[in-house]
């Protein structure tokens, strides 16, 4: 069993320590991207000696919300903390704003386009420029806006021909 | 009836997106072409994740132990709160398309209402849902246009699928005593307050889609009381089957 201790110093360095465990976990569908690059997991602390995690749904029907809670409590176990408890928020709303630089640095080698700009400015000025991972072109077309997953649209590239899948960003 | 009127309020919400999303999930493997096979599948997916929420949160409110398998596998077709539009069948694709219209261009500016409820959990639910539906409004009213203003066969079935469904718009703006509860506390908006936004979002549609918009006369009701029509217990009889016959089977 980990003990947790109750000086604050003890305690922000098991959060720290439980955080890259958690940082390990990768979304099942994309898994270049951790839930940390992405921003599902939201925080992490401790609640009567046990880690919660907390974690947020990208879309509310993402399907890969069970295998992630079930991964990270296995990520947290293996760390050596017992019995972590996995939380689920809807609030606030997930938004791609949360998603780290180095995730869409990641994204956009693995051939997915990285969402563009910010949400609040997309609600305002619609579709943003998208280029192409492949071979950096403006020069792009939606195809559909929606893809292989709740998170993705379809997109093609005038320049080098290639379809490839855009993150969305909401 | 102990119900209490969160609980049946929230049941509402939930059944509207289930089985809307349960429709439209009938579509998978059969759209016109693959990219719109995908699109029903993500519309499909985002109203049963939002069911699930809502699903889960009735289970909570009325804390008998129901969880959202039981609150959507093991009820009747009496016990079923959607409005009677979403339980229409699929018909050809333009009924499908302008029916999830009809619905989308409602649920947007009634989800952006209700992320401001005082109940903290539907708020949530409901912010979140928000962002999905703006993409069912577009990608619907994207269709809408393309097949009103399309051949004469789209645009002929397009405005028979538009008058079929239209007397089924009526009840999404109904109020009944649960329901103006919630709305005095804060809890539930009005949907008088969004009509104006849906009926833009509708005009501008149909303007675009050289469609006519029906005139306002008789409004089927019922369903949000109960009263279904026969569409919903076939639809239920796919949906239960499992849980039905293999009570409490898990996979």
């Amino acid at each position: 069993m980990v003990t947790v201790a109750a000086t604050p110093i003890v305690a922000d360095e098991q959060i720290a320590r439980a955080w890259k465990a958690a940082e390990t976990v990768v979304d099942p569908e994309i898994p270049v991207l951790t839930i940390a690059d992405l921003g599902v997991l939201r925080g992490i602390r401790i609640v009567d000696g046990f880690i919660e995690a907390t974690i947020t749904p990208t879309y509310s029907g993402c399907p890969a919300m069970n295998l992630i809670a079930l991964n990270l409590e296995l990520a947290l176990e293996e760390a050596g903390f017992h019995m972590p408890r996995i939380k689920t928020v809807l609030s606030p709303a997930w938004t791609t704003d949360w998603m780290t630089e180095a995730g869409k640095a990641k994204l956009r080698e693995y051939g997915i386009a990285p969402p563009a700009g910010k949400a609040s400015r997309r609600a305002l000025f619609g579709e943003d420029e998208v280029s192409c991972p492949r071979c950096g072109s403006g020069d792009t077309e939606r195809i559909s806006e929606f893809g292989s997953t709740s998170c993705k649209a379809l997109w093609r590239c005038r320049t080098c021909a290639e379809p490839f899948d855009y993150f969305k960003c909401i | 009836m102990t119900e209490t009127p969160l609980f049946a309020y929230t049941l509402r919400l939930a059944d509207n997106a289930l089985i809307l999303g349960h429709r439209v999930s009938e579509w998978v493997g059969h759209a016109p072409v693959l990219e719109e096979d995908l699109a029903l599948g993500n519309l499909a997916l985002d109203l049963i994740g939002q069911a699930r929420s809502f699903y889960s949160y009735a289970g909570e409110i009325e804390g008998k132990g129901r969880d959202e398998d039981a609150l959507a596998y093991l009820r009747d077709a009496p016990a079923w709160r959607n409005v009677l539009l979403v339980e229409q069948p699929n018909g050809d694709f333009a009924q499908t398309i302008i029916r999830h219209l009809l619905y989308a261009a409602f649920a947007h500016p009634y989800f952006e209402e209700l992320a401001r409820s005082k109940d903290a959990t539907l708020a949530a639910i409901a912010a979140k849902a928000v962002k999905e539906i703006a993409y069912h409004v577009r990608h619907t009213g994207e269709w809408t246009i393309r097949l009103g203003d399309g051949t004469d066969e789209s645009h002929r079935r397009a405005q028979n699928a538009l008058d079929e469904l239209w007397p089924f718009t009526g009840e999404l703006f109904e109020t009944d005593q649960i329901e103006r509860a919630l709305i005095e506390k804060g809890i539930a908006p009005d949907p008088a307050s969004v009509r104006t936004r849906w009926s833009n979002t509708l005009d501008h549609v149909f303007e675009e889609a050289t469609l006519t918009r029906p005139r306002d006369g008789y409004m089927q009701s019922g369903g949000r009381g109960g009263r279904h029509s026969e569409h919903l217990g076939y639809i239920l009889a796919e949906l239960q089957f499992l849980q039905r016959t293999y009570p409490g089977a898990k996979w």
